[in-house]
C-alpha cells in the first residue's frame, strides 16, 4: 500500500515532530480531535507519546455511537424483541448498552439481528427477507447520512413495504458550537474531522475561527496527517491568526461533496437533537421528512420508550465533551472496561474510552 | 461472569473466551494437564508422553478461498498438537450434520478432510456422525481430537532479550473468511493460510535448541497469542509494528473495515519465541521451509511490567497492544 506508507514515512514524522516541538508555546495548549476516527488513528499511531507534554489531546463527541442517546438503544432493543422485526445494524452497536440490555445479548435471547456492512446491506436483507420487515438501524454523522439517505430513496423507488430506518442522524457543525463556546475546554485549536468535510466541505466550520477565534484543521487519518495538522495550528497559535484551513484537499473539496449534500437535503430536515451525556443542542440532529414517513420506523411503528437509564458514575458525557479524560472517570478500566462496558465511549470502536483502554494511554 | 447468558463473543477467541475458560471450566475440571491451558495436553502413557487435543470447527462460509472446513478441521487439531512440539499421529472424526445437508457437499468437505490428513500424515482411526434437525445447526460442525507423539524438546522459560518471530504474514486466514462472506469484499480474493505448521515447527526444533515457545495465532489472532504469552509467562513483549508482515490485500481489507490484523486468525502460521542468538538462524530456516517464506522477527521479551504487550509504532510512538474482547466487527465509518 504505497500510498498509505508515504503518510506513515518515519523520517518525515520525525521531522514534523521536531518542527511541533520548536513551535509549542511555553504553557499547556489543548487541541481537540472531534472524530472518533482521528481518536483512535492517534492513539493506534502512539501519536501521544511523541508530542511535547504540554500539548494536551482532547477527545471530542465524534463518535456517532457514544453521542447516541440511551434511549435510541433502548427503543432498537424493544423492536428487537418483536418477531416480525429483523434488526440490520452497524457492528459498533451491536454492543453497545442500553438501559438494561443490549443488541448482543436480545441477539443470545433469539432477537433477529443481523450485523452490515452499509445500509444498501439493510435493505438488500429486506429483499431477499419478505416475510420480515427490517428495521435498519440508522445513526451517524454527515458522513454516513449520504447512504442512509440513498438507502430510503431506492426503498421508495422500489415501492417496498417491509424496510424502515429507526433514524438517530446528526450534524456536526452545532455541536462544535456549543463546545467552541465551553468555558471548561479553552480550546487551543480544532482538529476538524476528515470524512465529514468531505461531505460539508469548509464553510460549515468558517464560524469557528471568525466568531470564537479558534484555529481549525480539516485533517486526514495518516500519521503525518495528524502531526501536520498539529504543526499547523501551533504556527496559527503562536500567529494569532485563527484560520479554517483544509489540509486533506487530497478527499476535500472546499465546498465538499454537493451531490450527497442535496441528498441528505432531499430525506432529511434538521430538528434539534440529544447528545448523550451533553444534551440537547438546537439544529444539530436530521429527521426523516414527511415525504418518506413510510420509511420512518417511529413513526410507521410508534413504542413507548421510557427514559434511558445512565449508571450514576458513568461520566461519558464529559469524556464526550473533552472536559476530562477517561482516566479521570472512577469507572474506567475497573466497572467499565470492553467486556462489560458502561458507557458506549467503551464499547465503540471509535469511543475515546476504548482508545484509552485498548492502546493504554 | 456477568452475562446471563452465553453471546457470540464467548467464542471468539478473546478476552470473552479466555474468561468462560478460566472462571466457568477450569475450576471444575482442574488438573496439571489442563490447568496450563495449552493448546494441547501432555499426558503421561506407558511407554512416554503423548499430546492430546480436540478442536471444533464452525465456519461462514464452508468454503473460501485458500481453503474449506474440511482441510481446515484437520489442520486445526494437527497444528495444535505440532506447535506442542509432538508429532500428529492419530486423529478421531466427528460430524454433526443438519438435515437436508447435500450429499455432493458432504463428500466434497471430506475429499478435503483426505487430502489434509494425507499432507499431515495422520491417520483417522475414529469418528461418529450425528444429523440433527433441520435448523437445529448450520449446515455442517466437525470436531476432531488428535495424539500426536511428544519428541521431548525441551523448551525453557521465555527471558528478556529472546526474540518473537512469525513464519509469515498474519491475519490472512480471518481477512480471507471475512472478504468471502461479503459481496463487497469478493473481489479482493484474499487466500486463507490454511495448511500444515508440522514442517515449520520440525525443522526449527531440529536445528535450533534455544526454541521457548510455539503457537499457532488461530481464533483471536497474534494479538490474543502474544498477550497469553505475556501473561502465563509473566514477561513484557515489545513488537515492532514496522516488521509485521501483513499482505497488502489484508491490510486494505483491515483499513477498510476498521479492524487490527493483528486480531484476526491465521490457520498455518506460528509464533516462535526463541534465544536471541539463536533468531536470525530460526528465520534463515523457516524462509526455506515451505510455507515459512514470509518469516520474520517481529519484537522481543523485554524486561518491564510482566504480562503486558508493547507496540512500538511505525513513527516511534508506543502503545499498549491489548488483547481483543470479541468477534471484530465493522465499524460505522
Amino acid at each position: 500500500m504505497k500510498y498509505k506508507d508515504e503518510f506513515s514515512d518515519p523520517a518525515l514524522a520525525s521531522s514534523l515532530v521536531c518542527r511541533i516541538k520548536e513551535t509549542v508555546p511555553d504553557r499547556e495548549v489543548s487541541f481537540m480531535e472531534v472524530c472518533g476516527t482521528h481518536t483512535m488513528a492517534i492513539h493506534r499511531y502512539g501519536i501521544k507519546s511523541l508530542l511535547p507534554e504540554n500539548i494536551r489531546l482532547l477527545s471530542g463527541p465524534g463518535c456517532p455511537v457514544c453521542v447516541t442517546p440511551v434511549s435510541y438503544m433502548d427503543a432498537a432493543i424493544q423492536y428487537s424483541r418483536d418477531p416480525c422485526f429483523m434488526i440490520a445494524t452497524f457492528g459498533d452497536l451491536f454492543r453497545v448498552p442500553g438501559s438494561d440490555s443490549s443488541l448482543a445479548m436480545e441477539k443470545a435471547l433469539g432477537g433477529d439481528i443481523k450485523i452490515v456492512y452499509s445500509p444498501l446491506g439493510a435493505l438488500d436483507l429486506a429483499r431477499r427477507n419478505p416475510e420480515k420487515h427490517v428495521i435498519f438501524l440508522g445513526i451517524g454523522f454527515e458522513t454516513t447520512l449520504p447512504a442512509i439517505a440513498s438507502a430510503i430513496v431506492y426503498a421508495k423507488e422500489e415501492d417496498m413495504d417491509n424496510f424502515s430506518v429507526l433514524f438517530g442522524g446528526k450534524t456536526v457543525p452545532n455541536v462544535l458550537r456549543v463546545l467552541a463556546g465551553s468555558p471548561d475546554l479553552k480550546l487551543a485549536g480544532l482538529i476538524l474531522p476528515g470524512h465529514v468535510s468531505a461531505i460539508i466541505g469548509v464553510e460549515p466550520y468558517r464560524f469557528l475561527a471568525s466568531e470564537f477565534s479558534i484555529p481549525c484543521a480539516i485533517t486526514g487519518f495518516e500519521p503525518l496527517d495528524i502531526l501536520f495538522s498539529i504543526a499547523r495550528l501551533l504556527d496559527m497559535v503562536n500567529k494569532g491568526r485563527p484560520e479554517v484551513l483544509n489540509l486533506y484537499p487530497r478527499t476535500v473539496k472546499d465546498d465538499g461533496n454537493t451531490r450527497a449534500c442535496d441528498l441528505i437535503q432531499r430525506v432529511f430536515c434538521p430538528v434539534d437533537s440529544d447528545w448523550r451525556g451533553i444534551g440537547r443542542i438546537p439544529e444539530s440532529g436530521l429527521a426523516i421528512r414527511e415525504e418518506f414517513a413510510r420509511y420512518d420506523a417511529a413513526r410507521r411503528f410508534p413504542i413507548e420508550v421510557p427514559p434511558g437509564k445512565v449508571h450514576p458514575g458513568c461520566r461519558c458525557g464529559e469524556v464526550l465533551k473533552g472536559v476530562i479524560t477517561p482516566l479521570e472517570c472512577p469507572l474506567f478500566g475497573k466497572a467499565c472496561h470492553p467486556e462489560s462496558p458502561i458507557g458506549a465511549c467503551m464499547v465503540s470502536s471509535e469511543g475515546t474510552c476504548a482508545a484509552y483502554y485498548k492502546y493504554g494511554t | 461472569m456477568n452475562e446471563k447468558n452465553i453471546l457470540l463473543a464467548h467464542g471468539s477467541g478473546g478476552r470473552l473466551s479466555h474468561n468462560l475458560v478460566k472462571n466457568m471450566i477450569i475450576p471444575l475440571f482442574s488438573n496439571p494437564a489442563l490447568d496450563l491451558m495449552d493448546d494441547s495436553a501432555r499426558i503421561c502413557v506407558p511407554g512416554g508422553e503423548i499430546a492430546f487435543t480436540t478442536d471444533s470447527f464452525v465456519v461462514t462460509p464452508r468454503f473460501f478461498p485458500g481453503g474449506d472446513i474440511g482441510s481446515l478441521s484437520v489442520y486445526g487439531t494437527a497444528n495444535d498438537l505440532a506447535v506442542c512440539g509432538a508429532v500428529p499421529e492419530y486423529m478421531s472424526l466427528a460430524l454433526i450434520i443438519e438435515e437436508g445437508f447435500s450429499t455432493d457437499e458432504l463428500s466434497k468437505i471430506l475429499e478435503s478432510i483426505k487430502h489434509g490428513a494425507k499432507r499431515c500424515s495422520v491417520k483417522i482411526v475414529t469418528g461418529d456422525t450425528k444429523v440433527v434437525e433441520k435448523g437445529s445447526g448450520d449446515g455442517i460442525f466437525i470436531n476432531t481430537a488428535g495424539i500426536g507423539r511428544l519428541t521431548g524438546y525441551d523448551f525453557r522459560p521465555c527471558v528478556p532479550g529472546d526474540h518473537i518471530i512469525t513464519s509469515g504474514d498474519l491475519g490472512r486466514h480471518g481477512a480471507a473468511v471475512l472478504a468471502a462472506r461479503e459481496e463487497i469484499f469478493r473481489d479482493n480474493r484474499i487466500t486463507s493460510d490454511c495448511g500444515p505448521v508440522f514442517p515449520l515447527v520440525s525443522a526449527v526444533m531440529e536445528e535450533v535448541k534455544s526454541v521457548k515457545f510455539m503457537r499457532d495465532p488461530t481464533r483471536g489472532g497474534a494479538a490474543s497469542v502474544l498477550n497469553e504469552l505475556a501473561e502465563s509467562g509473566s514477561v513484557e513483549l515489545k513488537i515492532n509494528e514496522a516488521c509485521l508482515p501483513l499482505s497488502s490485500s489484508v491490510e486494505g481489507l483491515c483499513e477498510a473495515l476498521g479492524i487490527d490484523p493483528l486480531y484476526l486468525a491465521c490457520e498455518g502460521r506460528v509464533i516462535f519465541v526463541v534465544g536471541r542468538e539463536d533468531a536470525e538462524r530460526t528465520v534463515e530456516i523457516l524462509r526455506k521451509t515451505p510455507g515459512g517464506e514470509g518469516a520474520g522477527i517481529i519484537g522481543e521479551v523485554t524486561e518491564g511490567r510482566p504480562g503486558r504487550v508493547i507496540m512500538v509504532t511505525k513513527l516511534g510512538g508506543r502503545r499498549i497492544l491489548d488483547m481483543p474482547v470479541g468477534e471484530p466487527l465493522p465499524r460505522i465509518c
